[in-house]
């Protein structure tokens, strides 16, 4: 098996951010090269990755999205040569005081966020928890650079670099999603000598942070007859331990719920039962919060999965993942597409149909 | 030989590179090891003595080469805000003490380097998702807060070892970023102004310990060596950013890029006039630009060195840096230079004659 260390790394150390997922699309575009017959870029901007079915022909398809957009930051204003900004995605405020980031300006140009010093606030307002208000990002450089540099607009990204710990964990920022995109790129390796039945689709998805629109019309495009979407779960952790969370590195989680289809979480679940995988079911009553909530709706409806991977301190500068845990991910999905067969849709929906 | 001006003096790749070993080191308050063994090795060929005292401070000491010197001390202190791991929780989850002052809000989401083999961590942050209403509006405090270091590398880190924030110093153009800038600046500065030790001064730098915790190296410091002046050389908090409010912003204590910043009064010290003027009268001649640290809070060694023995006359001078005791701060190569300037300067030109002045 090869690593997947160096490339989950390197796609961790990249921005990325939803609408502008270039950086992230052109390194895995560059790994699933070899692995998939061919590559094509949606209109707009989600990777498409096929590996045909053996023998050519029509053949069912199936498509597995993982979203390669990563939060982060946008400049609203620069204000006296700092830099005033909103977030794009989910980024709670308080992780970002004494955080390094880089400005995609003219150039990239290191920054530090902080919080205006209470002594410059009025009372009601010193001491209060982070909020984008009172954060700026200081690039050190005197305010006509800064105006020639810099613009509204600019995108700002986490600088914090992924590290390894002791026993396989990695952290970074982006684990949400590309540990997901690494675990698509160990299915796609170990698929690499099998024989196939189905059409697999591969896609690396745009705008999930935001809204979902790279799955939407992907799935659009695609017309699975089967969909999975692998996305990042809660690992179990400090401000995390309840029922919606997992231990980290103790395996996957297997969706269940209105965005899933019943007929898929047994043959899920089933099939890591005997590969010996460890799971846990993931309860998703309502909604996913994944790709999956908008692949369900595309055209006719499109049955659906949602595997998980646990990480700690999800939407933060360094997230936590065990890496077995993504290896688990792409082995299980492997194993599910190299058992479809040709007939596989038919028998498997409808007898849900006809129950 | 021909002295240099001290307006010549310029900050080179190898003092760069020197500052970034130093930033990027660990020396908690008590636990300051690491950049005492840094300083050994720069100042041994340029010092007399070494020696380190009960409390870990490094005492070097340049003799005179002539009878009746003046005895100079310049102490910058060693440590470092950071933390200390109080209690294993599990699954390489840490509790944790803050050493020094550090704002809680400055902790979510850092990288941080534990104990001596530096062992990788962060302080975790809640999921945006799983916050409760109005939970985002409140402020995360230390106590439940956690150090996170891996499930597999629980058993190679233990309570009572200290942490540090592993931010790696970087520069750009004329500017600085890295963490414990405070006081690793006065720390390269003084093993550079060793350097410049005029044979009529018998010179004592004092790398000190705890200055985070309460001055403490800094007290006994002094003591052995009974110094005419003392100058603490560290570095101050620069609050030069707008305010919200739009109203000017009288409350900076310094400007970056504004030059070494002398103080007059804080919370321990009311400076020496004789020495505000002999540094200020300095900077003038050799055209070095100065200001006033804002009187006002806060402090420095001198809080402890001006009060040791029988008294001594301290003034501080201190190198601007914005967002001190935080992850990451920021400092001006200029502000350093015209620093070190400013304190080669002062040894080259210090008199016991100062000490006949009148002091109003």
């Amino acid at each position: 098996m090869t690593d997947i260390t160096p490339f989950l790394r390197s796609l961790l150390d990249l921005p990325g951010i939803s609408g502008f997922e270039k950086p992230a699309a052109e390194i895995i575009a560059k790994e699933w090269q070899p692995l998939v017959d061919e590559i094509t870029t949606s209109p707009l901007g989600s990777l498409h990755g096929l590996r045909k079915a053996s023998g050519g022909g029509k053949a069912p398809r199936i498509m597995i999205a993982t979203h390669m957009d990563a939060i982060g930051m946008m400049v609203t204003k620069i204000d006296n040569g700092l830099l005033r900004f909103t977030h794009i995605g989910g980024v709670d405020p308080r992780i970002l005081p004494g955080q390094a980031v880089i400005v995609h300006g003219q150039r990239e140009l290191p920054g530090i966020v902080q919080l205006i010093p209470d002594r410059l606030l009025d009372s009601h307002s010193a001491g209060n928890a982070p909020d984008y208000k009172f954060l700026f990002v200081d690039i050190g450089l005197p305010e006509k650079e800064v105006l020639k540099l810099v613009q509204p607009g600019d995108l700002i990204s986490f600088a914090q670099k992924s590290f390894e710990m002791d026993g396989g964990y990695i952290a970074g920022h982006s684990l949400d999603n590309r540990a997901s995109v690494a675990a698509l790129t160990i299915c796609l390796q170990e698929l690499r000598n099998t024989e196939l039945a189905w059409d697999v689709y591969a896609v690396a998805t745009i705008k999930e942070e935001t809204a979902g629109i790279g799955a939407l019309t992907s799935a659009f495009t695609i017309r699975p007859d089967i969909a999975v979407s692998i996305d990042v779960t809660f690992a179990k952790g400090p401000g995390s331990n309840d029922y919606r969370s997992f231990p980290l590195g103790k395996g996957l989680s297997i969706g269940i719920g209105a965005n899933i289809h019943p007929v898929l979480v047994d043959a899920f679940t089933r099939l890591a039962r005997e590969m010996d995988l460890p799971y846990g079911m993931e309860m998703m009553a309502r909604s996913s919060g994944t790709d999956s909530m908008m692949i369900q709706v595309t055209a006719e409806g499109i049955p659906n999965m949602v595997l998980g991977i646990p990480i700690r301190y999800m939407h933060t500068s360094a997230e936590l993942v065990s890496v077995n845990d993504i290896y688990r991910t792409g082995r299980l999905l492997a194993r599910f597409i190299s058992q479809l067969k040709s007939d596989s849709a038919q028998t498997l929906f409808e007898k849900y149909a006809n129950d | 030989m021909i002295k240099p001006t001290p307006s010549i003096f310029k900050i080179t790749k190898t003092h760069l590179s020197l500052l970034e070993k130093l930033s990027n080191a660990n020396g908690i308050s008590g636990d300051e090891g690491e950049i005492r063994k840094i300083i050994r090795q720069e100042i041994a060929p340029h010092v007399d003595e070494i020696k380190v005292d009960a409390m870990g401070n490094l005492l070097a000491v340049k003799h005179a080469g002539v009878k009746n010197p003046v005895k100079m001390l310049v102490a910058s202190h060693m440590d470092e805000v950071g933390f200390m791991l109080v209690s294993d929780e599990g699954d390489g989850l840490f509790a944790f003490e803050v050493v020094g002052g550090i704002d809680d809000r400055q902790l979510l989401s850092k990288t941080i380097a534990v104990g001596k083999e530096k062992i990788p961590g962060v302080i975790g942050s809640k999921p945006i998702h799983l916050l409760e209403d109005g939970e985002a509006n409140s402020v995360v405090r230390t106590q439940s807060m956690r150090i996170d270091v891996g499930p597999a590398n629980a058993s190679r880190v233990k309570p009572g070892e200290y942490a540090a924030f592993a931010t790696r110093m970087n520069h750009f153009g004329s500017t600085i970023t890295g963490k414990a800038l405070d006081d690793r600046l006065g720390v390269a500065s003084l093993i550079e102004l060793v350097r410049h030790v005029p044979a009529n001064v018998e010179f004592l730098a004092a790398f000190t310990v705890q200055e985070e915790i309460g001055l403490r190296g800094a007290r006994v410091a002094a003591y052995s060596f009974e110094p005419d002046f003392a100058f603490a050389l560290d570095s101050t908090p620069a609050i030069d950013l707008p305010r919200p409010d739009g109203e000017e912003n009288t409350q900076y204590n310094c400007k970056l890029g504004a030059g070494p910043a002398i103080y007059l009064a804080d919370a321990g010290t009311l400076s020496d006039p004789r020495l505000v003027r002999f540094l200020t009268s300095l900077a003038e001649k050799n055209k070095i630009p100065y200001q006033y640290r804002q009187p006002g809070g806060g402090g420095t060694d001198a809080g402890s060195l001006h009060k040791t023995g029988g008294g001594i006359p301290t003034v501080s001078v201190s190198i601007p840096g914005r967002y001190a005791h935080t992850a990451i701060m920021m400092a001006t190569i200029p502000d350093w230079e015209n620093t070190l300037r400013l304190m080669i300067a002062a040894v080259q030109n210090i008199s016991l004659d100062l000490l006949k002045v009148d002091r109003s």
